[in-house]
């Protein structure tokens, strides 16, 4: 298979939006059985130069240069014949939900005719078969996509990818909604196609993933290449160099709870997994870790109201609570900062500042008459405390990086004091100098509530946690302190595989129906 | 080009109607008078009515399809309150606007918690009251004096302050049924843009998932949209009647086609690319000058409903297309 060679030029690529030039002169070369990881903050212009490879912006100037010919990126159509294929980081947009797996992996086939008019199942599956299982998919074929965990979803929209044999496989940000074994199957995907001779551009905020992956590095800062490693790779050398300065490690002190704010008794996430109590004081943040759908997200939505426990009760300032749903959590001060911001948190239509104010708007109103000034002020004073980079308040939110759209909504829950903060992966899609940003906020404004924080990332849940509690499968299976924690439990009790106390074998059901139901 | 763009679709609506006014002046001088411009307002208020109360459920990513028959039902209620029952105004007006409230209540309920798509509950809303309509007069229109199935005659009439609402001038220029839809435009217009509710409406209607973990009371605001809507076409419906002092069984059938027409062009005013008050009366005002202006250049009748066509789909293709800010 190596006998193909492809050699790939990136030559000189500028972007211009308005006056705002994103990408000046971006030129790098990769060779075919070669992954390059290609670091960059937020708003470095990652996203855009990954558009304009796959055809989706096109570039003000520059070429694209396979195997010596210079290729036709117009559109996305074009960009795939011409052998660029790209994962985008939203994997929604890789698969058609209300299709099965099969018709997933063969859909470029079935939308371009190179299937007969009438289908048979049978044979759709024999061709699904051999790509479901170059990426380790073990799903039966016929399965909705909707029915799906995150990660699943990813290895399918990938294998559809890849079934395309590419020269270049471009891979935004594969791993952001993966857990660490989930990703494994994806790295021995990638190498496989590492091994073909498809030359791989590979982004990722993970470190972890790099140092396992990438051959060669490149850094992209404010739309330039500032950064070119080759073998041995100076991984912390890169890391600066996209940032264009040094990170020092982070290290904070253990903080003790103070009044007991939020107690759990008896929860039961399942009907199957056996209930625990949590006790969460005021000042401290506890992060709760596990993999996808290790239950750390059902126990931050329930206690924001959005499902409700097996059973167990909810004691709020040592009161018996329950949440009837979200508006009700909000208003007893428990806020929530969502996961995948783009389903659960934005309002596409609104601006900037609209967004940050939406749950609070009762404070900026008189006679439910909304005072635009009052609003102005406490925003623009919440998104400068939490350092959003913009230029006007009044544009819409989708203006904004990935990042800072992080960043304003957690402003918008920092506008009012609460009792409890909740967060489901707060870091999503975040780069390192914006995600210590957020950590040091949240550190620095932790001492008169509750902050829980879900974090399926260990790295991110060192970074902020005074107390970390491990999930898995459903059961609270470990408490560590900051100070005297034990990586290696640490890790074993997310990892572990789920006692065998039932007797059906496990099947994928169990994982949906808890998150996406 | 991209400024042109820009422009094209902030302006664009606004210099076509201004556009129109001068062809129809030049046309017909007569089509400036003060006398036509009111009638133009006249028969454009109660579309504009019905058009402001389907921007409600718009705002809230919604739809409402039983604006129309709403209307007509509620011309009939309150027709019937004065001539059969003999009930006087208030009892009319009243009868009439809880026809808008129940209405609203149920495709609410409908859509909220039987889940059932908006379209489809407003569609088959509209046909249900179609039907009913008819039921209590066998099918016929109300007037005074009407003979009643057991053969008697209907004792009540159309009291004079109830036609005053759909005939009266105030100054003997401005009809009433104008200043009622300017009222309504204004309250709407205060309502969406600038209370907390009209953000949350807007908020629901674009992403419902972000709104409702934002606290918003999603399925309280669909159930307002509708109630909105329903009560916004009823009073729609009193004006009619008022009117054209009878209730007439046909007359309300092209009110749906009229006041969603308004309120999607509506939607091309100023590039707002969204259901604004503003937009919908300007909306229904751009369709009523269309057809009076064609009317006056003698476009034979059956042209007519064609062009309305034309024109609303030339407007949501300005909205849309050149905004590519909805996919």
């Amino acid at each position: 298979m190596s006998n193909v060679v492809n050699a790939i030029e990136i030559r000189a690529i500028k972007k211009k939006f308005g006056s705002n030039t994103v990408l000046h002169d971006v030129s790098f070369n990769i060779d075919g059985g070669k992954i390059l990881a290609l670091l960059g903050a937020n708003g470095a212009g990652k996203s855009t130069l990954v558009k304009i490879l796959s055809g989706v912006y096109h570039a003000d100037e520059g070429t694209v240069i396979i195997n010596g010919e210079t290729v036709d990126i117009s559109n996305p159509q074009s960009a795939r014949d011409a052998g660029i294929i790209t994962v985008h980081q939203i994997i929604n947009d890789g698969v058609v939900q209300d299709l099965s797996i099969a018709e997933n992996l063969l859909l470029d086939k079935l939308c371009d005719g190179r299937f007969s008019t009438f289908i048979s199942k049978k044979e759709l599956h024999k061709q699904a078969k051999p790509l479901a299982e170059k990426i380790g998919l073990d799903v039966a074929l016929d399965t909705q996509v909707s029915e799906l965990s995150q990660a699943d979803r990813q290895l399918v929209a990938i294998a559809r990818a890849i079934s395309d044999k590419p020269k270049l496989l471009i891979l935004d940000e594969p791993t952001s909604s993966l857990s660490e074994t989930e990703a494994v199957k994806l790295f021995e995907a990638v190498k496989t196609m590492r091994e073909q001779g498809v030359a791989i551009v590979y982004i990722s905020h993970r470190m972890s993933d790099i140092r396992l992956l990438a051959d060669q590095i490149a850094a992209l800062r404010e739309g330039k290449i500032v950064g070119w490693f080759e073998p041995p790779l100076d991984y912390d050398g890169a890391v600066d160099s996209m940032l264009g300065h040094a990170v020092g490690e982070v290290r904070h002190s253990y903080v003790a709870g103070d009044k007991a704010m939020l107690d759990l008794e008896g929860v039961q996430l399942d009907a199957k997994s056996l209930p625990f109590n949590l006790h969460f004081k005021t000042g401290e943040i506890v992060v709760l870790t596990g993999l996808l759908s290790s239950g750390c997200a059902s126990v931050v939505e329930g206690v924001f109201g959005m499902n409700s426990f097996v059973s167990g009760q909810l004691k709020l300032e040592e009161k018996p609570w329950s949440p009837v749903g979200p508006h009700h959590a909000i208003d007893n001060g428990v806020y929530m900062v969502q996961e995948d911001r783009g389903n659960n948190a934005l309002v596409p239509d609104f601006s900037i500042e609209q967004n940050v104010s939406l749950p609070f708007l009762k404070s900026f109103s008189r006679f439910g008459f909304v005072s635009r000034k009052a609003e102005k002020q406490q925003v623009s004073k919440a998104i400068e405390t939490t350092k959003v980079k913009y230029t006007d308040q009044e544009e819409l939110i989708l203006t904004l990086s990935g990042g800072n759209q992080q960043k304003a909504m957690v402003a918008r829950w920092m506008l009012n004091d609460c009792k409890v903060l909740l967060l489901n992966e707060p870091f999503q899609g975040v780069d390192i100098s914006s995600r210590r940003q957020i950590g040091q906020l949240l550190r620095s404004t932790a001492k008169d509530r509750t902050t829980i924080a879900v974090c399926t990332d260990v790295e991110e849940a060192l970074e902020i946690a005074d107390r970390i509690i491990v999930f898995n499968h459903n059961n609270m299976v470990g408490e560590h302190l900051i100070h005297e924690i034990h990586m290696p439990s640490l890790i074993n009790q997310i990892a572990a595989a789920p006692e065998p106390y039932d007797e059906s074998p496990h099947s994928t059901e169990d994982i949906t129906n808890e998150r996406y139901a | 080009m991209k400024d042109m763009r820009e422009f094209a679709i902030k302006y664009g609506l606004l210099i076509l109607l201004a556009l129109m006014l001068v062809i129809f002046t030049l046309a017909e001088p007569a089509f400036l008078s003060t006398i036509n411009m009111m009638i133009i307002l006249q028969s454009v208020s109660i579309v504009a009515i019905l058009a402001l109360g389907v921007t409600a459920t718009l705002a809230v990513d919604g739809f409402d399809l039983s604006i129309g028959s709403t209307a007509a039902f509620s011309m009939m209620t309150a027709s019937y309150v004065m001539v059969v029952f003999d009930g006087g105004t208030t009892m009319a007006i009243l009868a009439a606007i809880g026809v808008g409230v129940v209405v609203g209540l149920i495709n609410g309920f409908m859509t909220v918690q039987m889940k059932v798509p908006d379209l489809l509950t407003t569609l088959g809303m509209m046909f249900l009251l179609l039907g009913l309509q008819l039921i209590p007069t066998q099918g016929r229109s109300i007037s005074a004096g009407m003979s009643l199935g057991d053969g008697e005659t209907a004792t009540g009439s159309f009291s004079e302050s109830f036609l005053f609402l759909g005939r009266a001038r105030i100054f003997d220029i401005i009809p009433v049924p104008v200043i009622i839809m300017l009222i309504l435009a204004v309250i709407t217009y205060l309502f969406l843009e600038r209370t907390r509710h009209g953000r949350v409406m807007y908020a629901i209607g674009s992403n419902e998932q972000a709104a409702k973990l934002a606290g918003a009371r999603v399925k309280l605001y669909r159930y307002v949209a509708y109630v909105i809507s329903g009560v916004f076409a009823s009073i729609g419906g009193i004006l009619l009647a008022a009117r054209i002092g009878r209730g007439d069984v046909s007359s309300g059938n092209s009110l749906l086609m009229d006041g969603v027409a308004g309120a999607l062009i509506g939607f091309a005013v100023l590039g707002a690319a969204r259901p604004n008050a503003q937009g919908s009366a300007i909306g229904a005002l751009f369709v009523g000058v269309l057809l009076n202006g064609l009317t006056m250049m003698n476009t034979p009748y059956y042209t007519q409903d064609f062009i309305k066509g034309l024109v609303l789909v030339a407007a949501l293709m300005f909205t849309f297309g050149l905004s590519n800010k909805r996919a």
